[in-house]
């Protein structure tokens, strides 16, 4: 279990998609930023963008989620991104995460991720950078694998 | 938001506000966020690690800080959260606080300057203690 934890294990890439309006009308009502350049079409031609376009909070939450179902939702102690690229109604993001450190605290080990969400053009969306404490009891048990959901 | 004047700087501090941590807010969070994690559902949910964002959808008016910027030459350039050990669970009554910490500015890509601003909220619990913080850097683009 242990070999789960090592620097450059890599998590199984996921997809999420093909994105829709209507997702990014839910995660407007759900996170309450309702600004309407995402999912008014008219106003987002009448500023010069092809349609609406995906906030950028809700392509990390995507993120969030992935790295939350590989390592434990309950063991996250941080988690940032940095917004690159817009993704548009019909792109399909694929999640990525690689441990970059492995730092052993008193029963537990401090895990360092890189994340990033990908479009289907190869244009990158999101990066990100995380770190999960996760107990050590937990992994040694060999019961249950963080990283499997 | 309240309008600020540009020439306010580092120190800049918003007003507390309540925030309660509810159970079925997270449960619709979790869903626009296309998850079926288990741990974000049921009485003892824990937050989803960008669920704090939700938090300024209740601040009254005013309590926020407000950086100034164009809002046609707004960007959210990078949102971290850092939890200061456990992840808050459904029912946890935190006061929010936010706080300007950061101002810069950088030659823009085709001339002019682009503004930075660093905006910290502190979420504490009710005993003071810092449970989490978000950070958000956003920058106005440089004038056409």
């Amino acid at each position: 279990m242990s070999a789960a934890l090592q620097v450059e294990t890599q998590a199984p890439a996921r997809e999420f998609g093909p994105l829709t309006r209507q997702m990014f009308v839910r995660y407007a009502g759900a996170s309450g930023d309702l600004n309407p350049m995402h999912y008014d079409d008219e106003l987002a031609r009448s500023a010069g963008y092809p349609s609406v376009f995906g906030q950028g909070m809700f392509s990390a939450a995507l993120l969030a989620g992935f790295a939350s179902d590989w390592l434990g939702a309950g063991n996250v102690r941080r988690f940032g991104v940095r917004f690159r690229e817009q993704v548009w109604p019909g792109d399909v993001l694929t999640c990525s995460g690689t441990i970059v450190d492995v730092t052993e605290e008193p029963g537990a080990d401090r895990v360092t991720v890189e994340l990033a969400a990908t479009r289907q053009t190869g244009g990158v969306a999101v990066t990100g950078s995380a770190e999960f404490l996760i107990p050590r009891n937990t992994t040694a048990s060999g019961a249950v694998s963080p990283a499997t959901p | 938001m309240t309008a600020m004047p540009d020439s306010d700087t580092d120190g800049t501090e918003g007003r507390p506000w309540e925030v309660v941590v509810e159970r079925g807010k997270i449960a619709e969070f979790a869903e626009a966020m296309l998850s079926d994690n288990p741990d974000f559902h049921g009485p003892g949910a824990i937050v989803p690690p960008t669920f704090l964002t939700t938090a300024a959808r209740w601040a009254p008016p005013g309590v926020r800080v407000n950086v100034g910027f164009d809002r046609k030459r707004l960007l959210h350039g990078e949102q971290e959260y850092t939890f200061h050990g456990e992840v808050p669970t459904a029912g946890a009554v935190l006061t929010a606080r936010e706080r300007l910490v950061e101002r810069f500015s950088k030659p823009g890509k085709r001339g002019g300057t682009m503004q930075f601003a660093t905006v910290v909220t502190e979420y504490r619990d009710p005993q003071g203690a810092l449970v989490a913080e978000a950070r958000a850097t956003f920058i106005e683009t440089a004038a056409k």
